[in-house]
């Protein structure tokens, strides 16, 4: 919409758009390429197969299970980044956001040592009769820490951009800090925390390195729709690619429900 | 129920004592920066200072001097706070948001809602009760804003400069919805208006660098300054230095006037006079009992239909027809002449 509009002056000189172009062309072409190779006529069998069916229940299950975690835990700790006054909150946040940039099957390997059977806590879970390596809770496990610090870096900054006043107005009103988090504060960030629990979940659905590592294969187990992918496109390379194409579609619905209309997402931040 | 406080923060220079007596109104000016907003968000608790203690009546906001420290947190001191800009939550209607405090205080909603309506209308404001925030003007969600603070009932109200942000249509309506709502309440209130010092304040605290320069019942602080802020407010020139016998030695020369008491000669006097009263020379004019101070003009701009024209810490009014004859410019050494009537001298 605002494209349309008369807009101003935009310093953007003509080369800028080839080289954008360029970019655009390197995520785009990729992609159709992908859809190119797709075995149309056996597209709807490929993708209700007994095994694919499976692994993608699993994947919406444990996504979704893992943003709640997510949400649950990325709430006080953006909170306490954004608000708190605690020594080393810069360690802490630095910290938190590690596993953006950590290749995912280290930290799978660093929760195998934590709560795998010889691992730090692991070895005293299973004497307490909890095995949680190469199950499902293992796969929520492995989901939550690599898509955490998407929920928290997206939290803590809708929290720094409402501030504190209307939280000290509501204080100065009578309300106690939980109402005052219930009745202001979360209403406040909801956009925000709408576009983390997006983001989460679909960082967990894309979820590789760090679920075979921790939660292994194991079908209708652990086996989640990319584990599922990378092992047909061995034996069966047009069932990979046709699970490639949903995963696909379910990414873009999800990016275009948190980043679709630019517009609305900047409204949103003081919302109606 | 008197208020008593006294606060120190040295990380902010701000070293305040205040006492207030019950249902009074008390009106805090003072240049920017000068501890005002620290003033009042010591007193609601959204800041703590390093030592001090402030009391209504019995009850204890804070005490930071006993072995067993007090320090009630912001949503048990009923000290309601309104700012300058509204602060209405945006998720919530004008109803809900006015509500918000008694239900958060454990009232059950239909009443709170029935007492939210009765605060609209005293603010005039009942036809935006299922408005939001961001369909209403700056006034309307000030006013907005009021009912909300007065809905708690709170035991002091603080406001901090509340018309500021309103346009020149807006600030007359919520200065006479302040008088009457302050009339009998509790109220500290941060203006830039001298204007609502007087129509709203029993008295006037004049902050300066983090203290308390002056302070008093409003009209002797606004026709005695002693100091200039003071001076300022009320549009009166303010000088000061010791008394001799025929006036007071300042920095501009002498000057003599009335004083309601005589001064003995060495005390240091103050001497307040009105900027249209003086007439401006650029020679000393002969043969006249009249006080004449000489200065060096540094800026001259339009004020009001006249010309002010500042020579230091002076200010004269002339009109143009005078700037013009005058040809005075910044940098000219002129003197400033005016009767010994038009001169009130106190004790500084």
């Amino acid at each position: 919409m605002n494209r349309r509009s008369p807009a101003g002056y935009t310093a953007v000189p003509p080369w800028i758009y080839a080289v954008a172009g360029v970019g655009a062309s390197f995520v785009l072409i990729p992609l159709l390429a992908m859809v190119a190779k797709v075995n149309w006529s056996q597209f709807i069998p490929l993708i209700t197969s007994e095994s694919s069916l499976t692994a993608l229940g699993l994947s919406l299950r444990t996504s979704a299970a893992s943003t709640v975690l997510c949400i649950v835990l990325g709430i006080p700790l953006a909170l306490v980044l954004a608000r708190g006054n605690l020594r080393g909150q810069q360690l802490l946040r630095a910290f938190i956001l590690l596993p953006l940039v950590l290749p995912p099957v280290v930290g799978g390997i660093a929760l195998l040592y934590t709560f795998g059977r010889q691992g730090l806590l692991g070895h005293s879970l299973e004497l307490a009769g909890f095995q949680i390596a190469f199950s499902t809770t293992a796969v929520v496990m492995a989901q939550t820490f690599v898509a955490l610090p998407f929920m928290v870096v997206s939290l803590e900054g809708a929290l720094r951009t409402a501030g504190g006043k209307y939280e000290a107005v509501a204080a100065t009103l009578g309300a106690r800090p939980t109402t005052v988090l219930r009745r202001v504060t979360l209403p406040l960030v909801l956009p925000g925390l709408a576009s983390g629990a997006v983001l989460s979940f679909a960082r967990s659905l894309g979820e590789f390195g760090a679920t075979l590592t921790f939660a292994g294969s194991l079908e209708g187990v652990t086996r989640t729709l990319p584990l599922e992918i990378y092992l047909q496109r061995e034996s069966d390379a047009d069932a990979a690619v046709a699970l490639s194409l949903v995963l696909v579609a379910v990414a873009a619905i999800v990016v275009g429900l948190a980043y679709g209309n630019p517009q609305r997402t900047t409204k949103a931040k003081v919302p109606q | 129920m008197s208020f008593h406080f006294e606060a120190t923060l040295a990380s902010r220079d701000f070293d305040v004592s205040l006492h207030c007596e019950p249902g009074e109104t008390l009106a805090v000016l003072g240049p920017n920066g000068a501890g005002k907003s620290t003033l009042l968000a010591i007193i609601a608790g959204l800041l703590r200072p390093d030592a001090g203690k402030a009391s209504i009546g019995e009850r204890v906001l804070f005490d930071l001097g006993a072995p067993a420290r007090t320090w009630l947190p912001p949503h048990s001191r009923e000290t309601a706070l309104l700012a300058q800009e509204p602060l209405l939550f945006p998720h919530l209607s004008a109803l809900e948001n006015v509500a918000f405090g008694q239900r958060s205080q454990g009232v059950r909603a239909a009443a709170a809602r029935s007492s939210a309506r009765d605060w609209l209308a005293a603010t005039e404001t009942e036809e935006f009760a299922s408005r939001r925030p961001d369909q209403l003007s700056g006034g309307q969600a000030q006013r907005v804003a009021l009912a909300r603070a007065l809905a708690t009932s709170p035991e002091l109200l603080l406001l901090d400069e509340p018309m500021a942000a309103l346009d020149i249509h807006s600030a007359p309506m919520m200065r006479r919805l302040l008088k009457r709502e302050l009339a009998h309440r509790f109220a500290i209130i941060i203006t830039h208006d001298v204007l609502d010092a007087l129509m709203l304040a029993d008295k006037v605290a004049i902050l300066e660098g983090g203290r308390i320069i002056e302070f008093g019942p409003t009209l002797e602080v606004l026709n005695r300054p002693r100091s200039r802020f003071a001076a300022g407010l009320s549009g009166l020139n303010l000088i000061t230095g010791p008394t001799r016998d025929e006036g007071i030695d300042t920095d501009y020369g002498l000057i003599a006037g009335t004083s309601e008491s005589p001064l003995p000669p060495g005390t240091l006097a103050a001497a307040t006079f009105s900027p249209a009263d003086i007439s401006i020379y650029l020679d000393p004019p002969h043969g006249s009992p009249r006080n004449m101070l000489t200065a060096s003009i540094t800026e001259i701009e339009p004020h009001g239909d006249a010309i002010r024209v500042r020579a230091g810490q002076l200010a004269a009014d002339i009109t143009v027809a005078a700037l013009a004859d005058l040809a005075l410019e910044p940098g000219m050494r002129v003197f400033f002449v005016l009767k010994a009537t038009a001169v009130r001298i106190y004790p500084a």
